[in-house]
């Protein structure tokens, strides 16, 4: 994968005794299906376990197996676990891609490749470590399939070495990843001997990137977003769940799955405190949704672009007729099919108005694991207070790369099952009006089946206060105002901007999502390198809270970064912006399908305030 | 009834009157098949004594599926999106398994837009009735062909139809719904012993009624109007459903009746007429639809029934209480359980 366009540079690599102690990022080149995910994530939580701050990111195909893979793992000092540009230490185990990959680094990165592959002769700039993983293999096993399998696991073993991992956390973290498969500890161990071995006799250190032990990562979990947000889901108390198999969100629900199994039993009878239902199509499964939460069930489903569109004709109806419902997007690269395994923000502004009519609805903007978890929480009392579908947008980068994170903490808060109409409600209000506003906050009362209210007639064709079709101008113009109006209450119970404002400056920043990462980093940067001090603000849902207004005010400048081309969020902005903000607004848009790094950022942001 | 009825008032066994059962006031054209059906279901759930309160009525969008809002106004109802019905009672189902579904479709909202749902609903045997009410035709938007309509049927323009017509109960018996039936809206007998049985039948009970629009659809190029359906009904037993409530006092001849139990104990007892139908054979239904087919002939009664075929709520293990009414101490689960996931993350 090209990362930089690096020419082909004449001069000698640095032999320095200079050292880089955590703070470089290593990338692995491999083909996906070779069983390279046990090896990289041995290799990630060997650095995790040495107290270093670690994130690893799966760059793969959308594709079985066979096709090109890169998993990068970023070690660094200062906690950015944000994606790196430049790759510091390339292992090339994949033929096809090895050249471009070795053509694209910078002068002085390191490259351990499969000796055949005389990568060598490509460059005189880098450092290159040559390893003969065949026969290496040799002498650990005959079996061609067993070969194929831990034969990865000598770069382990060799960048262990090299890096000066230590081999003990090697080995714990290889024990942690197969559990109690002692055949397989014993082949994987033998192989990542054999490849420190090799290195220690045959490889001297000629790079400058060693791992040194830190305290940074002491009762940190390393977890993916999807699984985060299933546990946030499972702690809600979702009963409800139907959803569609899709790049990148499947794993978000079969992780559920797996907790719901566990944990939701009921212990005397044994039987499920839960449905799930892997539905035909994604329209079924916000249909499915809508039912279960129109009779107050707490009901889900989740998935990415394709399936959202699919699923636009039901939010609709989920709006009018007022049904809770959580969505959550694990966004990905469109449009249409688009790059299925690559990351973006790109579904913020048809999320916002999801279906045909005037809609809106709520959007919730995840930017860590942590988020993940407790707005998946948040997102269910949402949808019930406000009987209208939330969407949960977090993206690939989040929901299934490995993130770093201190541990979740179990949720204090009863959850807040809405406005049901009960007896004394009911006998205070004197008629049962399922879309009157009884309360000025444009949110109804409603009744469920069974729960022993009036019923009511729900439907998404026009109607009165009292549910009944309705084709009349006021009815009609009426309630879409009470609509207009639930969403202004939205706006004071969604989760707030995290809002850092700094005094000595007019620029300021505004990010959300995994776009976050990005921006801790770049920050930095600016400050060090360019003496530039920024405020910045996060934004943590959608409809916009009056912070972000206010934030903008106190600005010259404000620079929105986001991971899509058509800057969807200052679109969303500029619909309530006045003026005066709108001329402040700048855009940083970024859309390459690879999370967005700290260092695109500053080199655009410098680029716009110097023109 | 079983249920002594109060001097000078018809009440069923639970005390109502026939008039809890009623809706809003019919907006389809005088003469409809779908509100002679309409009555049926008015009458079916009436007599069963089933409490309106406790039921939950869906539909997707068309003249049919805008029936629910004319019966049983004290259930909740749900009118959602087109062809899209069976997934929104999926979900309300499966939350609230002790509630009774009943789903009115048409045949242009099952057989075209909504066939993929259709297809995974019959699939599912989710425990509901399901009513197409069949006139060939989308009447709503004046009178097109709907995947049901006959080959070579004309519409009043002169339009042919020239695709051959999906047939909405041999794809519900192939596909596992465990009770199929067809009826004719202008036989309020059959239609309402069917009704009736579906009540007593746990499982996906799907209900073709052949239902002729007198607006789109009532001509005699149609195969779907009242005079061609009347003609060529071709009832293959004469039913009669015996609710688990009522006493059994009906006189069969045991060589030409045939009892089917369903799972509350009610009997369902079909007397055969042309040929030794047994309702519980899913190759004779199959092979009875066919040649009646293609015969030109609509077989009526219950086609097939499975009564102890598992639905989907017990295939998915569910506790006996709704989801939707659970507990928070049943739907959370303790700090030990994220302390132990917390710690498999470390």
């Amino acid at each position: 994968m090209s990362v930089t366009d690096a020419a082909v540079q004449e001069a000698g690599p640095r032999h320095t005794t200079e050292r880089i102690t955590n703070d470089f990022a290593i990338q692995v080149a491999t083909v996906n299906g070779s069983g390279s995910q046990t090896a990289n994530l041995v290799l990630l939580r060997s650095i995790f376990q040495m107290g270093v701050p670690v994130g690893g990111k799966n760059m793969f195909p959308s594709n079985i197996a066979g096709l090109p893979t890169w998993y990068t793992i970023r070690a660094n000092a200062n906690g950015y676990i944000g994606r790196k540009k430049e790759v510091d230490f390339l292992v090339a185990m994949n033929a096809e891609t090895a050249r471009e990959d070795v053509m694209s680094l910078a002068p002085g990165a390191a490259v351990l490749y499969d000796e055949p592959l005389r990568l060598n002769e490509l460059r005189k700039d880098l450092i290159f470590y040559p390893v003969p993983f065949d026969k290496l293999m040799q002498p650990i096993t005959h079996d061609a399939k067993l070969r194929r399998l831990v034969r990865n696991m000598i770069y382990d073993g060799v960048l262990s070495r090299l890096l000066s991992i230590d081999m003990a956390q090697m080995e714990k973290a290889l024990r942690k990843q197969l559990g109690k498969k002692q055949k397989a500890i014993d082949l994987n161990m033998a192989a990542l001997k054999a490849g420190y071995d090799f290195a220690d006799a045959n490889l001297p250190k000629q790079d400058p990137f060693v791992i040194a032990p830190m305290n940074k990562t002491q009762g940190m979990i390393l977890i993916e977003g999807n699984a985060a947000a299933a546990i946030g889901c499972m702690l809600a108390g979702v009963t409800f769940v139907a959803w569609y198999p899709i790049t990148p969100s499947s794993s978000l629900c079969e992780s559920l799955i797996d907790y719901l199994k566990k944990y939701r039993r009921d212990p005397e009878s044994g039987k499920t405190t839960y449905a799930v239902i892997q539905a035909e199509d994604e329209l079924a499964a916000l249909g499915m949704v809508l039912g279960a939460g129109w009779v107050g069930a707490r009901a889900m489903t989740s998935s990415a672009g394709p399936g959202i569109s699919l699923m636009a004709e039901f939010t609709g109806l989920g709006y009018y007729a007022e049904i809770p419902a959580v969505v959550f997007d694990v966004q990905r690269c469109g449009p249409s099919t688009g790059l299925p395994t690559r990351t973006g923000q790109q579904d913020i502004l048809s999320a916002a108005v999801l279906s045909h009519g005037d809609t809106k609805h709520p959007l919730l903007l995840p930017a860590s694991v942590e988020e993940c978890y407790s707005m998946a929480i948040e997102s269910f009392d949402l949808a019930e207070q406000l009987q209208t579908p939330v969407f949960v947008m977090t993206d690939l980068d989040l929901g299934m790369n490995t993130w770093m994170s201190k541990p979740f903490e179990y949720p204090t808060k009863t959850p807040n099952r809405g406005k049901r109409l009960d007896a004394p409600t009911l006998q205070r209000l004197g008629e049962f009006g399922r879309y009157r506003d009884v309360d000025g906050d444009g949110i109804p009362y409603r009744t469920v089946p069974g729960d022993g209210m009036p019923a009511y007639f729900t439907r998404g064709s026009g109607h009165n206060e009292l549910a009944q079709y309705s084709e009349r101008a006021e009815d009609y113009s009426k309630n879409l105002a009470r609509l207009a109006r639930k969403f202004e209450t939205a706006r004071t119970l969604v989760p707030k901007p995290e809002v850092e404002l700094k005094p000595n400056t007019k620029v300021g920043i505004i990010a959300y999502g995994t776009t976050h990462w990005a921006i801790v980093e770049s920050r930095d940067q600016l400050r060090n390198e360019h003496t530039l001090e920024t405020s910045y603000l996060r934004l943590r849902a959608y409809p916009f809270t009056s912070e972000v207004f206010d934030f903008i005010d106190r600005c010259d400048r404000v620079y929105l970064v986001e991971q899509n081309r058509d800057s969807q969020m200052l679109s969303l902005l500029r619909m309530e912006a006045n003026p005066a903000q709108i001329a402040k607004m700048r855009s940083i848009p970024q859309f390459a399908g690879l999370p967005i790094d700290g260092r695109t950022v500053t080199t655009e942001l410098m680029k716009q305030e110097r023109s | 009834m079983a249920t002594p009825a109060a001097p000078g008032k018809k009440v069923n066994r639970i005390g109502l009157e026939p008039v809890a059962y009623r809706g809003s006031k019919t907006t389809l054209c005088a003469g409809c098949g779908h509100n002679a059906i309409t009555e049926r279901i008015i009458d079916s759930f009436f007599e069963m004594g089933i409490d309106p309160t406790q039921v939950m009525k869906l539909s997707g969008i068309g003249c049919s599926s805008k029936s629910p809002a004319y019966f049983l106004n004290q259930a909740h109802g749900f009118n959602s999106v087109h062809g899209r019905m069976p997934s929104v009672a999926t979900g309300a189902v499966v939350s609230n398994r002790k509630m009774i579904a009943i789903g009115v479709s048409g045949d242009g909202d099952t057989g075209a837009i909504g066939i993929g749902q259709f297809v995974h609903l019959m699939r599912r045997n989710l425990p509901m009735i399901y009513i197409i009410e069949d006139n060939g035709c989308y009447g709503l938007t004046k009178g097109q062909f709907s995947p049901t309509a006959d080959l070579g049927s004309t519409l009043k323009t002169g339009v042919v139809n020239d695709l051959p017509p999906i047939d909405t109960c041999t794809l519900a018996i192939e596909l596992g719904a465990s009770f199929v039936a067809r009826s004719f809206s202008g036989d309020p007998k059959q239609l309402k012993a069917i009704l009736k049985a579906a009540l007593s039948h746990r499982g996906t009970c799907m209900i073709d009624v052949l239902s002729p629009c007198v607006t789109f659809n009532d001509h005699d190029g149609s195969t779907k109007s009242y005079s061609y359906a009347k003609d060529h009904e071709e009832p293959l037993a004469d039913l009669n459903f015996v609710p688990f409530f009522e006493e059994i006092n009906v006189e069969y001849d045991a060589g030409t009746t045939t009892a089917v139990t369903l799972h509350n104990g009610s009997k369902l007892l079909l007397s055969k007429l042309a040929e030794d139908y047994n309702p519980t054979d899913k190759n004779t239904a199959l092979r009875l639809l066919r040649e009646t087919a293609g015969r030109g002939e609509f077989a009526t009664g219950i086609l097939y029934v499975e009564p102890d075929k598992q639905d989907f709520i017990d295939l998915l293990g569910l506790v006996d209480e709704p989801l939707s009414t659970l507990d928070l101490s049943k739907t959370r689960p303790g700090k030990a359980a994220l302390d132990e996931i917390m710690d498999s993350f470390r």
